[in-house]
């Protein structure tokens, strides 16, 4: 009984801790005062000030596009790597898991750093410099999710289909893809989870007057941030909250485990 | 034959591994071995034992084992408790505790900020109470409290994850035998999530080791880390010979670490038996 009551309490200690700062955000959200901690009655105008602020929506329609473009880039290319990856001899396969890596294991002020250094040598730091560089660190995630996906397929039935007439392509949509499909999807959304996520890459690679919102919520953290930012994060930790339930538990989940 | 052709999918990754992730690499490598005029030099990456330099790195490793180890201590007790729990409502509680994970790591920084600051929440209620105020905000307390709260689900996962995988029967066998709680949790439990254990270890040390947001952002330029000083050659000084002779250094302590690690894990895990 202790025993119970004493875990009760450190769950809800536990708890308190990760969520107490989110629900802070969430509640000034609501606050109509300018001194930021103070309550000063139930307000929304920082809800309409967001949407009407044009330099918030447009970081807002960068981070997006940047995470969207990146992730569905590296998903092709990653997964096209992985099928190859997956024809090579055992010490091939090695060598270019080990390479796919790299980005994985190191840290992110060092990637960032190394591709502005080579960036800045034949091109102007812009979107597209940022984008290659989401994509960059997008691609290992995605062979990572689909590659255990291809070991566990069979071949056989795939050679089968071949010896009994179908083009590669036909026999690719029919047998291989239905098997590596999930492993395609996860990769996607960590991809595109990590994109949205990032800062310090995106930090040094993008050019001068391009924002995403985590390099504007970090330059407005150091001169003073707009109360608007507050109605952001609470809109998009519900987001958040939305999406992963209805991955987690909703129709499709509950398919999967049966 | 049919084999080869299908390798030629990897092709264009083979490219754009070449380009974004060799080059820059390389790239890293020359500035770090040459001075501005490009003769070779090995200054910057000797510059580390400057005395400055020298006290941010061992300010970021004590920073970012002091934030491992509190996240472990926190992290195991809370992953035994929600593995003992019901199956039903086992899978929405792990969810709960994984969510903040998804929210923006800035916004994380933010809402911590707010709760730290000397006219913040925290302080707020303690005048309301009447108690002496925090003056926790650019100190690298602050910079440890906020990493930790950022990293915490890299820790939790993980060790949860090794923990959901032991076979309840192991530990019932082990009770059958006479093994009390406090051996079957040192004998079975500590040495079976050994390797979740490592890579939570590795998924929160070395980004608190490299971070440099948080501490600019919650150390008020007081709090310099490695990665501040790395951030600052380049953005500031523009010294980028000198930021990548510091980059190839931390890159060398982070795979020194990882490479430390792994070899502590698998000892841990065949000196069970």
């Amino acid at each position: 009984m202790v025993k119970k009551s004493a875990e009760r309490i450190y769950l809800a200690f536990i708890f308190l801790f990760l969520y107490l700062p989110i629900g802070v955000l969430i509640v000034l959200s609501f606050n109509n005062s300018k001194t930021r901690v103070q309550w000063g009655g139930f307000t929304l105008k920082w809800y309409k000030n967001l949407f009407s602020s044009g330099s918030i929506m447009e970081a807002f329609g960068t981070t997006l596009f940047i995470s969207l473009a990146s992730a569905l880039f590296a998903t092709l290319l990653g997964t096209l790597a992985a099928l190859g990856i997956d024809a090579m001899k055992k010490r091939n396969q090695a060598v270019m898991i080990g390479a796919t890596n790299i980005p994985l294991l190191n840290a992110d002020i060092v990637t960032g750093l190394s591709m502005m250094l080579l960036f800045v040598r034949f091109t102007r730091l812009g979107m597209s410099t940022v984008l290659i560089a989401h994509i960059t660190f997008n691609i290992p995630y995605v062979i990572l999710n689909v590659l255990p996906k291809l070991k566990q397929s069979s071949r056989t039935t795939y050679e089968a289909a071949l010896d009994l007439g179908a083009t590669p392509l036909y026999a690719f949509f029919k047998i291989i893809w239905p098997q590596i499909r999930p492993g395609v999807f996860s990769g996607f959304l960590m991809a595109m989870t990590m994109s949205l996520d990032d800062f310090s890459v995106t930090y040094f690679t993008k050019g001068a007057g391009i924002h995403t919102l985590s390099t504007m919520i970090y330059t407005e953290m150091r001169k003073g941030i707009r109360l608007e930012m507050y109605a952001l994060s609470t809109i998009l930790f519900l987001l958040a909250l939305v999406l992963l339930l209805f991955m987690n538990f909703g129709p499709s989940a509950r398919r999967e485990e049966a | 034959m049919r084999n080869v052709k299908r390798q030629l999918l990897a092709g264009p990754y083979l490219l754009w591994m070449a380009g974004f992730i060799l080059l820059p690499v390389v790239m890293i490598l020359y500035y770090a071995f040459t001075t501005t005029s490009g003769h070779f030099t090995l200054l910057n990456i000797s510059s580390i034992f400057a005395s400055i330099h020298l006290k941010s790195l061992f300010l970021s490793l004590k920073l970012a084992v002091i934030c491992t180890g509190v996240c472990l201590a926190l992290s195991y007790p809370l992953a035994m408790i929600l593995n003992n729990m019901k199956e039903k409502s086992q899978g929405f509680i792990v969810f709960i505790f994984i969510l903040p994970m998804w929210m923006n790591f800035m916004l994380r920084i933010l809402a911590w900020k707010l709760l730290l600051s000397n006219n913040g929440v925290i302080n707020t209620i303690l005048e309301g109470l009447g108690l002496p105020v925090l003056d926790v905000l650019n100190t690298p307390a602050a910079v440890v409290f906020c990493m930790v709260y950022d990293f915490l689900p890299f820790m939790i996962l993980p060790i949860y994850n090794a923990m959901s995988r032991i076979q309840q029967d192991i530990i019932e066998a082990a009770g059958d035998l006479g093994a009390g709680s406090v051996t079957i949790f040192f004998k079975i439990i500590v040495p079976l999530t050994m390797p979740g254990v490592v890579s939570g270890i590795i998924m929160v040390f070395v980004p608190a080791l490299t971070s440099f947001a948080i501490s600019d952002l919650l150390g008020g330029g007081k709090v310099l880390l490695i990665g501040n000083v790395i951030e600052q050659a380049f953005m500031q000084e523009y010294n980028w010979n000198l930021g990548s002779g510091l980059s190839l250094v931390l890159m060398i302590f982070v795979i020194a670490s990882m490479a430390l690690m792994s070899s502590k894990g698998e000892e841990g895990g065949a000196g069970v038996w």
